[in-house]
């Protein structure tokens, strides 16, 4: 795999960024089963309906997974020091994602070099479905 | 009323979570981290260095099996008998909860064959918009077989 080239990255220099979906059902269902996570709130419609939402949403931690492929793609991952995220809106069936990480902050501390990536992940309307921020070892 | 008279009135008709739980640890998971399950998580999650999936890449590559990737110890959680055990303990509707934040700290890989340990508390709890929004935070640390501490995991949930 080529990786990305984080030892000329400067601030404000882009990823390359990760298209996903549509999101669809059967994503869903197959995350459902390999995460264990079996809240039918992500796969039964009838139970989303009944606690008010019009469909099942999608797991906020497969967006966090699709997202970690930014990271996993760009460098080996024991440079992976840091992932944190937040949820900031629901993601539904049919959404297209766009997964992004820009250069914040570069630094050098007692372990080394490290870099400061921030992430976001935003629908075809550009609605924020996650942000967050990475700490990359520069090796 | 006085505060801890009102306090535990509010506590009981779960008007407010009872913060006195912080800091309950839960009983340990032990995980068996196996390569069907690293393959299928890869695949679920679109990765696509076979690295994830393909152990001869992964051996050829150094790594003693399948590498895997960066969010797989959310299974682990949902490996026991009660997942939401510590939502039992708040008194708390998981009709009304939404994960609103994760984080992890990342110490050393974890491989296929690996024994994972978790130990996990609820590392805090507050609320914002005058209580309408309550959050918990749950920390889980993981070890694996050689008691080495490799990842460093917080999530927050909102109740709504």
């Amino acid at each position: 795999m080529q990786f990305w080239d984080y030892k000329s990255a400067k601030i404000g220099e882009n990823l390359p960024e990760l298209i996903i979906g549509p999101i669809s059902r059967t994503d869903l269902a197959l995350y459902a089963s390999a995460s264990g996570d079996h809240n039918p709130l992500h796969i039964d419609t009838d139970y989303a309906n009944q606690i008010g939402l019009p469909d099942v949403i999608a797991h906020g931690m497969l967006i966090m997974g699709y997202l970690g492929r930014v990271l996993t793609n760009s460098t080996n991952q024991n440079q992976i020091l840091e992932y944190n995220v937040q949820f900031s809106s629901i993601t539904n069936i049919g959404d297209k994602l766009t997964c992004s990480a820009t250069v914040k902050k570069i630094y050098t501390n007692g372990s080394g070099k490290n870099l400061k990536l921030e992430l976001s992940v935003k629908n075809q309307y550009d609605d924020l479905k996650l942000k967050g921020h990475s700490l990359i070892k520069i090796l | 009323m006085k505060w801890p008279k009102l306090k535990k009135f509010l506590v009981q008709f779960n008007l407010m979570l009872n913060r006195s739980l912080i800091n309950k640890t839960y009983p340990p998971i032990i995980f068996d981290v196996g390569k069907q399950r690293v393959k299928f998580f890869s695949k679920a999650t679109g990765q696509t260095d076979p690295i994830y999936f393909d152990e001869k890449v992964a051996k050829e590559k150094g790594f003693p099996s399948l590498l895997v990737p960066p969010t797989f110890l959310t299974t682990v959680g949902h490996e026991q008998k009660n997942p939401y055990q510590y939502l039992k303990d708040l008194s708390i509707d998981m009709k009304n909860v939404l994960h609103a934040g994760q984080s992890y700290t990342y110490h050393h890989l974890i491989f296929a064959g690996d024994k994972i340990t978790m130990e996990s508390k609820i590392k805090d709890m507050y609320d914002k918009k005058n209580g309408r929004l309550q959050f918990v935070e749950f920390e889980s640390l993981f070890f694996n077989q050689n008691k080495k501490l490799i990842v460093e995991s917080l999530s927050t949930l909102v109740i709504r």
